[in-house]
């Protein structure tokens, strides 16, 4: 659709390029060592090794145990696991099936959270009972909220680390010292409810250390193909003794919790992107950091009538989310996109649903606000000057649409 | 996701702009899904006939409002008002080569904005 030949990709909250060194280290686990890691030979024990050596870093990195590291297809399996897993083993469980179990979650999780939530409530009403927590204007979730909401039966509180629309940073390791207050009152009362806490930090391992035991975290949700590593594989973190079953059932892989022939090279590109991401995080933090503050400003001080949507302080420093006023996001997506430019919109329209994004409306926004939302995300290989380039498109894209919808008015 | 044809009208739309005075306009929207249409006509009587002269459009809205709204007003100009008032939905999506299904409520706004074009000349005669 490009008719530039100039190509600025500002959507790595959508997916990233694989960083050639995560390339390199997947290419001798297709057509070389291709065993199958479950093998007993020495094809399967060389797979087997290398799954073993990513599930070591990134153990660490989450500073979790290797028992407790399971990889997953993506982040939307690792998500579905945690509902549906300790839905399944806890509803069956003979302690916990006097009281319905009690689920929390927030208004502006991944729909991968949001449908899985409504899934188990619509198919097993009289077992579960889901809270969806509103949020402030900036997107955060409120502790004392929170707190409000927990029962005696809440079995899980899942609440993201950063939004992948608005950017916004949950206050993770306060709700985390939340969880760890109740769960002691809990074992003092005698109340064997257990009570998780899951993050799903998908958009996180870039910019922010991801230590389970500091967060209070039971379980974690992260993949590779926002980190510069390959699409269709992802972790997700279980501390052990957390009350949980299989959904996909079979070999019996992965400590019995999801069973499938493990995806070695890409479980060897999870290893290798997780192991840059924590070293280059600081030099990362610093250089997008930059960026978005240049390009807040930019857009700010060249373009009339715009609203940032999201934190200014509570924010990922990849993430740019504007509306733009007399706009429609999808216009500008496509317009943007005929110079080189790829960016994201808030707007659903181009799906079969109408309806805008769920999250900035749960932010107060209006629908016609919503509609004219732009969502850019930078990465590590974002330059200042395709910042200047794309502000500069922009800037007339924007005239250029105000001036067709100039008149019209809800 | 998009023909060639309804990227033709998104970027370079055709008669966009307002009348001033028009003889009839029709403005419809839906905020929900984010698109409002705004079409201004002139009419001339001919040969007993009243025929459409010129027609403008204001849209806030998508790809295929922007498309949908620039294509009605080319097939609308130039038409007695009885056949423009028949411009169908489909006429709309065919003659830009179809819309994705989710789309097509696009192009029933822009029909319907003519129409209440027309409505609001016939109350004013
Ligand atoms: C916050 C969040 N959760 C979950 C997902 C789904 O990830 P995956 O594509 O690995 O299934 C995404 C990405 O689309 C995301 O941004």
């Amino acid at each position: 659709m490009s008719k530039s030949s100039k190509k600025v990709y500002l959507d790595y909250a959508a997916t990233t390029p694989v960083d050639k060194e995560v390339m390199e280290a997947m290419l001798p686990f297709f057509c070389i060592n291709y065993g199958n890691a479950s093998s007993l030979h020495s094809f399967g024990q060389k797979s087997k090794e290398v799954v073993e050596s990513s599930r070591t870093v990134i153990a660490k990195g989450l500073n979790m145990e290797n028992r407790e590291i399971i990889f997953t297809s993506g982040a939307t399996e690792s998500n579905n696991l945690t509902i549906k897993g300790i839905f399944n083993a806890l509803s069956r469980h003979p302690n916990f099936s006097t009281k319905k179990l009690h689920f929390i979650t927030s208004k502006i999780e991944h729909p991968c959270i949001l449908d899985s939530m409504k899934y188990l409530e619509k198919t097993f009403k009289d077992l579960v009972e889901v809270t969806y927590l509103d949020v402030d204007e900036e997107g955060l979730v409120d502790l004392k909220d929170l707190e409000r909401v927990i029962q005696k039966n809440t079995v899980l509180v899942s609440i993201m680390f950063v939004n992948n629309e608005i950017g916004t940073t949950e206050p993770i390791k306060k709700i985390g010292q939340l969880i760890k207050t109740i769960k002691n009152q809990r074992f003092k009362s005698h109340n064997k409810y257990p009570l998780y806490f899951h993050s799903d930090a998908t958009q996180a391992p870039s910019y922010y250390k991801l230590d389970t035991k500091d967060l209070n975290l039971d379980l974690i949700t992260i993949n590779a193909h926002k980190i510069y590593g390959p699409k269709g594989v992802g972790v997700l973190g279980v501390k052990k003794n957390t009350i949980i079953e299989e959904t996909s059932h079979g070999g019996g892989h992965e400590f019995k919790k999801r069973s499938g022939t493990l995806n070695v090279p890409g479980i060897v590109g999870l290893g290798k992107a997780f192991e840059l991401a924590e070293k280059q995080r600081k030099e990362n933090v610093k250089k997008v950091r930059q960026l978005q503050d240049y390009f807040i400003n930019k857009i700010k001080s060249q373009i009339k009538d715009v609203g940032l949507n999201g934190s200014t302080k509570h924010r990922t420093p990849n993430n740019i989310n504007f509306s733009f006023e007399g706009t429609e996001g999808e216009s500008v997506l496509l317009m943007l996109d005929q110079e080189g430019i790829a960016v994201s919109t808030g707007s659903a329209c181009s799906s079969n649903s109408l309806e805008p994004s769920h999250v900035l409306l749960a932010i107060g926004k209006t629908h016609l606000q919503a509609h004219s939302s732009i969502r850019f995300t930078l990465g590590k290989f974002s330059t200042k000057k395709q910042l200047d380039y794309t502000v500069d498109k922009l800037k007339s894209i924007i005239e250029k649409l105000r001036k067709i919808s100039k008149g019209v008015k809800f | 996701m998009y023909s060639k044809k309804v990227m033709d009208h998104f970027t370079n739309p055709r008669n966009m702009g307002e009348i001033k005075n028009p003889d009839g306009e029709g403005e419809v929207g839906n905020p929900v899904c984010g698109d409002l249409m705004k079409i201004y006509i002139k009419v001339e009587s001919k040969d007993k006939q009243e025929m459409i002269k010129d027609i403008k459009f204001q849209t806030l809205g998508c790809g295929s409002a922007i498309a949908t709204s620039s294509m009605v007003t080319e097939l609308a100009k130039g038409k007695n008002l009885k056949e423009a008032q028949e411009i169908s939905r489909d006429d709309v999506a065919n003659e830009l080569e179809g819309l994705p299904p989710a789309k097509m409520h696009c192009s029933n706004l822009a029909t319907d904005a003519l129409k209440k074009a027309i409505k609001d000349y016939y109350s004013k005669k």
